[in-house]
């Protein structure tokens, strides 16, 4: 058979030619590997929907309860389970204000630490400073909680007032816990101002910008995906932390802005709860399900948000 | 006062990465409004010498140089001189387009932006785009992302960010080596353009275009000796370069018989 092909050719089907093999070849390896990444990837999200329907389940319990509704438990100042008071305020206040502080102290100096790593340090100094900086993040956060409450909190009460500054206070737990994710939040915007190409900086160098204007105009931009997933971790683990809270932010829920009081956050509560002689199907023991319900909504939510953020106004520079 | 010819003049100019002597000994002069090819084969260090004339090197650690590049007869590499300063009035495009992940518009704007451009913004970056020969394509499409048009028109869009600052010199650096043979024309033709304007420097690996382009041809060889280092072997018109040139090694490169 012969057939016109576009530049007036003729093909023609040999039938003395012998064909090539190209047929399926089976490789075992590759769907065991296959497989086994599946595997893997599916056990995550499993846990993470058995946490979800296990804190589900007992909270709902919790909101069944003739002595609770939902409005009253998302608008209530008072936490007062032993008079069936279960307003969530309290704790949640005390969450934000430890949380603002840690990351008021945790996002400057954490990206300025960063800057200094990938745009200022010489290769000899990051190499030296960056493992240090990640052996800080991984101090038991108990120490941090002493820490807080032997050294912070004198400090705080010296420099403030006795008067002023109570003990326990979400202050001292909202500093240290901002030390705490600080090499964190540096250490991952690190990586991602690291990863932007080096023939943006040159570009830039090349038009007459100083370190600074490239370090924060040009490399800060285009890595700013990365530096928002670093914050939304940073927020996401101050809103989790609970051994500083435990230790030094106080032992009993208050409906305060002020940092220089004791309150207990949601965190902190759940803890100091379970650790009580607590019994099973009791309303308390529910109400510690549906804390933390809430606390896995309020991440929930940051992480949609900062996709939201991202997505609109980062530099995609690929 | 005459004037002087010269852009730039480097005397006994080696540069060096770490211990390795990457180029020796180069004593060159780059006249004014003039358009001068560095060719050689790959590695006898023509991006490294470019980039001596703007001191880009030095972004790369452990760089340094001994002798001078005079720019308008100051020694560049004086002490007390500012590489943010050099670098504002001596330009670059680099061999891969990379335009900032920013839009088209900002992409012109941005560094006179930072230098403190007092005129009319809208009115620069429409004059950069229109002499890089990038207008008529972006002009609907000023915010849009710089990376968003194609390699050729992102190469001419670099060309325009360089003008913006209104340099004096702009070195390129195989500025369409990416680029398809009809960008590399347009590119080429643009650069005709600027030379009356600017003054620029071209390392080039296409021996036609550097015949094509410029009025000097400067062509870099590794010296033969044991470090391995390049330098200028010949430096002349481009027209005597490439019909009547004094060095056998620089007639064997420019006739394709280097082997
Ligand atoms: N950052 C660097 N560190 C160490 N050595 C380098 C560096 N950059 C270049 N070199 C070396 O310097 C020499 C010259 O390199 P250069 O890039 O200037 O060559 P080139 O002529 O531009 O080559 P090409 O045509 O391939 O671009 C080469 O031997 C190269 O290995
Ligand atoms: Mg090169």
């Amino acid at each position: 058979m012969a057939k016109k092909t576009a530049n007036g050719l003729k093909q023609d089907k040999d039938p003395a030619r012998p064909l090539l093999n190209l047929k399926k070849r089976r490789r075992p390896g590759e769907i065991v590997i296959q497989s086994l990444l599946f595997f893997t990837g599916f056990f995550s999200i499993f846990t993470t929907i058995s946490i979800v329907y296990e804190l589900g389940k007992e909270a709902w319990l919790f909101f069944r309860t003739p002595a609770v509704n939902l409005l009253e438990f998302l608008t209530g100042t008072k936490w007062q389970p032993h008079i069936e008071e279960f307003g969530i305020l309290p704790l949640a206040t005390a969450t934000l204000v430890t949380t603002a502080i840690a990351m008021a102290i945790a996002i400057p100096l954490g990206l300025a630490a960063a800057i200094y790593l990938s745009e200022y340090a010489s290769k000899k100094m990051r190499n030296t400073l960056k493992p240090i900086l990640e052996v800080l993040a991984g101090i038991p956060t108990i120490v941090y909680g002493y820490f807080a409450l032997t050294f912070v909190t004198p400090l705080l009460r010296s420099v403030f007032g006795n008067d002023i500054v109570e003990i326990y206070n979400t202050g001292s737990a909202g500093l240290v816990m901002g030390i705490l994710i600080l090499p964190l939040i540096a250490s991952i915007s690190e990586d991602a101002l690291n990863a932007v190409p080096r023939a943006l900086r040159e570009a830039a160098y090349g038009l007459g910008a100083t370190k600074l204007e490239v370090a924060v105009k040009i490399v800060l931009p285009a890595a700013l995906s990365g530096i928002a997933a670093a914050v939304i971790l940073g927020i996401s683990r101050a809103i989790g932390e609970t051994m500083i809270v435990a230790v030094a932010a106080g032992a009993g829920p208050n409906f305060t802005l002020n940092p220089f009081k004791a309150a207990e956050t949601m965190t902190g509560h759940i803890v100091r709860i379970s650790g009580g002689d607590l019994s099973y199907d009791s309303i308390d023991y529910n109400s510690i399900f549906a804390i933390g319900l809430m606390l896995f909504f309020l991440t929930l939510t940051l992480n949609i948000i900062s996709q939201r953020f991202v997505r609109r106004f980062r530099e995609v520079y690929e | 006062m005459t004037e002087i010819n010269y852009v730039f003049e480097t005397h006994g100019l080696n540069i060096f990465y770490g211990n390795f002597l990457a180029v020796a000994d180069v004593n060159i002069n780059i006249p004014r409004h003039k358009i001068t090819a560095i060719i050689g084969p790959s590695g006898c260090g023509k991006s490294t010498l470019l980039r001596a004339f703007n001191r880009m090197n030095e972004l790369v650690p452990d760089t340094h140089i001994h002798g001078e590049v005079l720019f308008e007869g100051q020694n560049l590499y004086e002490k007390s001189v500012d590489p943010v300063e050099v670098r504002y009035r001596i330009g670059m495009v680099f061999q891969k387009p990379n335009p900032f992940p920013k839009s088209i518009y900002e992409n012109v704007a941005w560094a006179a932006r930072i230098h403190g451009h007092k005129g009319n913004m809208d009115e620069l970056v429409e004059s950069s785009l229109r002499q890089a020969a990038l207008w008529d394509e972006v002009k609907d499409i000023l915010h849009s992302s710089g990376l968003a048009i194609s390699g050729g028109q992102q190469q001419r869009l670099c060309i325009a960010r360089a003008i913006a600052v209104k340099p004096e010199v702009i070195l390129m650096d195989e500025p369409a080596s990416a680029l398809d043979p009809i960008a590399t024309l347009k590119i080429e033709e643009l650069m005709q353009e600027l030379k009356q304007k600017y003054t620029i420097v071209i390392v080039t690996h296409n021996m036609q275009q550097a015949a094509r382009v410029s009025d000097h041809t400067a062509m870099m060889m590794l010296n033969g000796g044991a470090t391995r280092s390049g330098t200028v072997i010949e430096f002349d018109e481009t027209n005597k370069i490439f019909t009547r040139p004094t060095d056998k090694r620089t007639e064997d490169y420019v006739t394709g018989r280097f082997g």
